[in-house]
C-alpha cells in the first residue's frame, strides 16, 4: 500500500482512517476483548461507532482542539477508543503506565496539563483522586468498569457509559459535530504524547505526529508485508510506544485484528487461544517463556526429557550454523522433520505460536541463546531496534537476513549514521515533533537534523546495525580493559534462575556482579532438592542456591574466553540481592530497565564490598509497597569469588 | 427480585434457643437484619457464633424461638429449602470439591437455580443447553467480579487458601443469594487477602445489593465494613450497636479480656 499517496489523498490523521477502515471491510474484526471467558468481537464499523460516541461525550464535557486526555488502564478497547475518540476532537491523548505509583502519576498528569482522564477501574480513580489536588488541570474523570464505584459521588466521576449517553444527547443538537471536527484534523497535528520512562532523570513527554505514525507504519506494512488478516494481542503497557504501534497506529493503517487479554494473569492462555499471526515481545517476555518452558521440561519422566533435549540442542545447533552462514550438516537436515513432528510442532502449539509469522523481540538486547531458542522452534523472531522519539522502528531483520549480534537493517526511510564517539544517529519520517514543554531536552536529543539515540553501535560490512550497550555505560576497568556490562548482563539472565543482573566495574580493578534470583524457577528447583525457604531473601541467601548461581557465573565467564575484546572483563564476585530489583523502588524502568545510576547510589554499600575482602554484607533496605507505604528489610548478604 | 415490600427486616431471629445435650449453645438470641445491611457477630470462642449461622441456614433447628426470613416463618426448614429461599453461605473451613475446577466448584451454586430433566441435560439438548448457558454466563460474570480468570479451570484443590476463600465466596453468589452468611471469610488470610476480601464483601453488597450476616474474629475487618455489630458470649447476646459504640462497650471488653475477680 502506498501510504504517502493515503497521507496525500486527506486520510491524514487516525481517526479519518478508522472511518476509511469502516467503509472499506465493515465487518471485519478490528478488535476483541476476552470478557465474560468469551472472546467478544467488535468490527470495523463497531470501533468507529463506539470512537464516535465517545468523542461526542467528550465534546459534551467540553473537550476542546488540543486539551491533552490521560489514559490508564489495561489494554482494552474502550481505552483504545477513548485514544480515537480524543484525536478525533483535535485532542492528545496521553498513556500511561497503569502500574504507575502516585507520584509518577502525578508528574505527567500535571506536566501534560491532562484535562480529561480515561481509566480502566476503580484502582485507577482512587489513585487519580488521590492526587488531583496537585494536578490542577484535571477536570473529568471517566471510568470504564463501574465495580465498587457506585458510593463515589465526586461530580467530576463520569463512567463511560453516562459519557456514551452524554455523547448521545449532544449528537442530538450537533449532528455533524463529529465529521466536522474528524474533517479538522491535519496529519502535523500531535497524535499522540508518550512519556519516556527514561533510565535518568523525569519523564520526557515526546510527542508524535499522525504523519510520524502513519508513514512509519506504512514503511513498516511494505518492508514486512503486514495483512489485513493478522492477528496481534495487546498485552504491552499502552503506555509504551511499541504497544501504540502495534496495536494501534499499525492495526488502524493495515486493518488487522487486535486482541486484548481477559487479564494480565491470563496472558499465555490468551496468547495460545488467540493463535495470534504477529507478535511482540521485549526479551523479558521472552526469557519468561523459556523459562516455563524449560521448567516443564525438567519436571518431565526421563525419557520424554532425553527425547526433548536432544531434538532441542539438534536445532539450536543447526540454527546457530544458518546464522553464522555456516552449512547444517546432512544428518541433522534429515533429522529436522522428525523433531519438528515430535518436539517443535507442538511445542509451538503449547506457546501459542503454531501460526506466528512474524514475531519481534525490541527494548533491549536479547541474549543470543535465547533468540537461538526461538528461532530453532521455526519461529520467525526478529530483531527490531526503536526508540519513542522515531515513532517506535529504526531498523529491523529483513526476513531471511536474521542475524545473532545486529538488530537489522535500517526501515525504508531511515538514514542511520555513527557519531565519531560511536553514538548511533538516525533521521526518518517518524522522527518526533520534540518534548512536551522541555525544549532544552529535544535540543539535546536532535542536533543538525539528527536524533542522537544515546546508544553505542557500529554498522557492519553488509549495512546491519550493532548496538554494544548505552553510550553512557560502556566503560573501562581500572587497567583499561573493556567493559560493556549489558552484554554480561544479557549472558547472566539467560539462564532461567537469574531473573535480573547489574555488573559493576567502571575504573575499579575487576567486574563484579548483584544477582536476582527468579523466584519461580529456583523455588521450583530448591522445592525438587527438598530445600525449604520461608521468603524471598531467605531463598536469595542459601548456599545452595549460590551454588547454583555459581555455575552460571562461571558458564558466562568461560563464554567470555572466546572474545578477544571482553576476555579481560569476567565476572570476579558476586552477590544475590534480597530483593527483586522493582520499578516501584525506582532501581528499574517500568520497561525493565537498569537505572544503573540509581542502583550506583542505592547500593553503594554492596558494591563497596564487592571490591573488598570481605565475605558478607549486612544490609537494610527501604522498600516501597504497591499502595505507596514504605517498609524496611533487613538481611545479611554473602559475597562469593567466582571460580575461573 | 426481592421477596419482600422491603419495609420490615429481610431476617429476624427471635428468642432463639439451641441445646447440644446439656449444653445450652445458644440462649435466646433474638437480632435483626435489615435490607442491604451488613450485620457482623462477634465474640470470644465458643460464644455461639457459628451455631447462629448454622441456625438461620436451617443446619441446625432451633429448640425454642422463632426465624423469619422476608416476612415468612421458616424455623423449620431444611438447609435445601433455605437456600431456595436465596440464603447463601460460606464456610470457616473451606469446604470445596478439591478435585473440580473453580468454573465447576462455581456452577454447583446454580443448582438452586436449575430445573432438571435427566434425559435432556444428559443430551445436552433443548432447554437442558439453553439452561447450562444462561448459568454459564451468569457464573463467568462472578469469576469476572471477583478477579479470578486465571484459575477458572484450576481444580480448587490445588489452589492456596486465600483464593479458595475467594472461590466459595463465588460459588455463594452464584445462588444469587439475597442474604450471605460468611463465616470467617478472613481466616487464615495474610493483610492483602484480607485487603481483597474486604474489597470484595463490599463490592457484593454494593453491586448486588446483598445483605450480609458475617462472623469475624479480626477486629480491624470487623469495624472497617460492617453497619452494625452483634456481640455474643457464651449463646448470649450482650450488646449490639454501630461499630464505633460497640468498640468503647464495658461489657464487650470484658467478655473478651475477662472480669477480674473482685478483691
Amino acid at each position: 500500500m502506498d501510504v504517502l499517496a493515503t497521507v496525500r489523498d486527506g486520510l491524514d490523521t487516525f481517526p479519518k482512517l478508522v472511518r476509511h477502515d469502516a467503509q472499506r471491510f465493515p465487518r471485519k474484526v478490528a478488535i476483541r476483548e476476552k470478557e465474560y471467558g468469551i472472546w467478544q468481537s467488535y468490527t470495523w464499523s463497531d470501533y468507529l461507532a463506539q470512537v464516535r460516541r465517545i468523542a461526542l461525550g467528550l465534546a459534551s464535557l467540553g473537550l476542546a482542539r488540543g486539551n491533552k486526555t490521560a489514559i490508564i488502564g489495561d489494554n482494552r478497547p474502550q481505552l483504545y477508543w477513548a485514544v480515537a475518540a480524543t484525536q478525533a476532537l483535535g485532542g492528545v491523548p496521553v498513556p500511561l503506565y497503569q502500574d504507575a505509583i502516585e507520584k509518577e502519576l502525578a508528574y505527567i498528569v500535571d506536566h501534560a496539563e491532562a484535562r480529561f482522564a480515561v481509566v480502566e477501574d476503580q484502582e485507577q480513580v482512587d489513585k487519580l483522586l488521590h492526587i488531583k489536588e496537585q494536578c490542577p488541570h484535571l477536570e473529568f474523570i471517566i471510568y470504564e468498569d463501574p465495580r465498587g464505584l457506585r458510593a463515589y459521588t465526586e461530580p467530576f466521576l463520569v463512567s463511560l457509559e453516562r459519557l456514551q449517553e452524554l455523547g448521545a444527547e449532544f449528537a442530538r443538537d450537533n449532528p455533524t459535530y463529529f465529521e466536522d471536527e474528524v474533517a479538522k484534523g491535519t496529519a502535523d497535528d500531535i497524535a499522540i504524547i508518550c512519556y519516556t520512562s527514561g533510565t535518568t532523570g523525569t519523564p520526557k513527554g515526546a510527542m508524535l505526529s499522525h504523519r510520524n505514525l502513519i508513514l512509519t507504519a506504512g514503511n513498516a506494512i511494505a518492508a514486512e508485508g503486514f495483512r489485513r488478516d493478522e492477528e496481534v494481542l495487546a498485552y504491552l503497557p499502552m503506555a509504551w510506544v511499541g504497544d501504540h504501534f502495534f496495536s494501534y497506529a499499525q492495526s488502524i493503517v493495515a486493518g488487522f485484528s487486535v486482541n486484548c487479554p481477559e487479564s494480565a494473569a491470563t496472558v499465555l492462555p490468551d496468547l495460545r487461544e488467540i493463535g495470534p499471526t504477529c507478535f511482540f515481545a521485549p526479551p523479558r517476555i521472552w526469557e519468561n517463556l523459556l523459562t516455563n518452558v524449560m521448567i516443564r521440561i525438567e519436571d518431565a519422566a526421563w525419557p520424554k526429557r532425553k527425547l526433548v533435549q536432544f531434538f532441542l540442542d539438534l536445532a539450536q545447533d543447526s540454527e546457530r550454523r544458518r546464522l553464522g552462514r555456516q552449512p547444517v550438516a546432512l544428518w541433522r537436515r534429515l533429522l529436522y522433520p522428525l523433531g519438528q513432528l515430535l518436539v517443535y510442532g507442538p511445542l509451538r502449539d503449547n506457546l501459542g505460536m503454531r501460526r506466528i509469522r512474524i514475531a519481534y523481540t525490541a527494548g533491549e538486547a536479547i541474549g543470543p541463546e535465547i533468540f537461538v531458542f526461538f528461532r530453532s522452534l521455526g519461529i520467525n523472531v526478529k530483531q527490531l531496534y526503536g526508540m519513542t522519539e522515531a515513532s517506535a522502528l529504526i531498523s529491523i531483520h529483513k526476513d531471511g537476513d536474521v542475524r545473532l549480534d545486529t538488530v537489522g537493517t535500517p526501515l525504508p526511510g531511515v538514514e542511520i549514521r555513527i557519531s565519531q564517539e560511536g553514538e548511533v544517529l538516525y533521521r526518518s519520517p517518524g522522527v518526533f515533533h520534540g518534548y512536551y514543554k522541555n525544549s532544552e531536552a529535544t535540543q539535546q536529543v536532535i542536533r543538525e537534523g539528527w536524533i542522537h539515540s544515546g546508544d553505542a553501535g557500529f554498522l557492519d560490512r553488509d549495512g546491519h546495525l550493532k548496538i554494544i550497550d548505552r553510550a553512557k555505560d560502556v566503560s573501562r576497568l581500572a587497567d583499561g580493559t573493556i567493559f560493556a556490562p549489558k552484554y554480561l548482563e544479557n549472558r547472566l539472565k539467560f539462564s532461567p534462575y537469574v531473573r535480573e543482573a547489574v555488573c559493576t566495574g567502571q575504573a575499579r580493578p575487576y567486574v563484579a556482579a548483584l544477582i536476582n534470583i527468579d523466584l519461580a524457577a529456583v523455588g521450583n528447583w530448591a522445592e525438587r532438592r527438598g530445600i525449604a525457604y520461608t521468603s524471598y531473601t531467605d531463598l536469595s541467601q542459601k548456599p545452595e542456591v549460590y551454588d547454583l548461581i555459581h555455575e552460571e557465573v562461571v558458564r558466562v565467564n568461560r563464554s567470555l574466553q572466546a572474545d578477544d575484546v571482553l576476555r579481560g572483563a569476567q565476572i570476579r564476585k558476586f552477590l544475590i540481592l534480597h530483593k527483586e530489583l522493582d520499578p516501584d523502588d525506582e532501581e528499574i524502568t517500568r520497561t525493565r530497565k537498569v537505572r544503573r545510576g540509581y542502583i550506583a547510589q542505592k547500593y553503594a554499600a554492596l558494591i563497596d564490598a564487592l571490591y573488598s575482602d570481605h565475605g558478607h554484607v549486612p544490609i537494610e533496605a527501604k522498600v516501597t509497597y504497591e499502595d505507596g507505604r514504605t517498609g524496611t528489610v533487613r538481611a545479611d548478604l554473602r559475597i562469593r569469588e567466582a571460580a575461573r | 427480585m426481592s421477596a419482600t415490600d422491603g419495609t420490615g427486616p429481610l431476617l429476624e431471629v427471635e428468642g432463639v434457643s439451641v441445646r447440644f445435650g446439656a449444653l445450652l449453645a445458644l440462649s435466646r438470641v433474638s437480632l435483626a437484619v435489615g435490607h442491604g445491611e451488613i450485620l457482623a457477630i462477634i465474640g470470644p470462642n465458643g460464644a455461639g457464633k457459628t451455631t447462629l449461622l448454622n441456625v438461620i441456614s436451617g443446619f441446625y433447628h432451633p429448640y425454642e424461638g422463632r426465624i423469619r426470613f422476608a416476612g415468612r416463618d421458616r424455623t423449620h426448614l431444611k438447609p435445601y429449602d433455605v437456600a431456595g429461599l436465596g440464603i447463601a453461605r460460606t464456610f470457616q473451613n473451606v469446604a470445596l470439591f478439591k478435585g473440580m475446577t473453580v468454573l465447576d466448584n462455581i456452577m454447583t451454586g446454580r443448582i438452586i437455580k436449575a430445573r432438571g430433566n435427566l434425559l435432556l441435560e444428559a443430551l445436552y439438548w433443548g432447554p437442558a443447553m439453553s439452561q447450562e448457558l444462561r448459568h454459564r454466563a451468569f457464573v463467568e460474570r462472578i469469576i469476572d467480579f471477583l478477579e479470578i480468570e486465571a484459575i477458572r479451570k484450576t481444580p480448587a484443590g490445588r489452589l492456596p487458601y486465600g483464593l479458595q476463600k475467594r472461590v466459595e465466596l463465588g460459588r455463594a453468589l452464584a445462588a444469587e443469594p439475597e442474604l450471605l452468611l460468611l463465616d470467617e471469610p478472613m481466616a487464615g488470610m495474610n493483610v492483602e487477602e484480607k485487603e481483597d476480601m474486604c474489597r470484595f464483601i463490599l463490592d457484593v453488597n454494593d453491586e448486588f445489593d446483598t445483605t450480609i450476616v458475617l462472623v469475624e474474629h479480626d477486629m480491624s475487618v470487623v469495624m472497617d465494613i460492617s453497619d452494625r455489630v452483634v456481640v455474643l458470649d457464651y449463646g448470649r447476646k450482650i450488646t449490639e450497636g454501630p461499630p464505633s459504640e460497640v468498640r468503647t462497650d464495658q461489657t464487650v471488653i470484658d467478655a473478651y479480656l475477662g472480669v477480674p475477680h473482685a478483691s
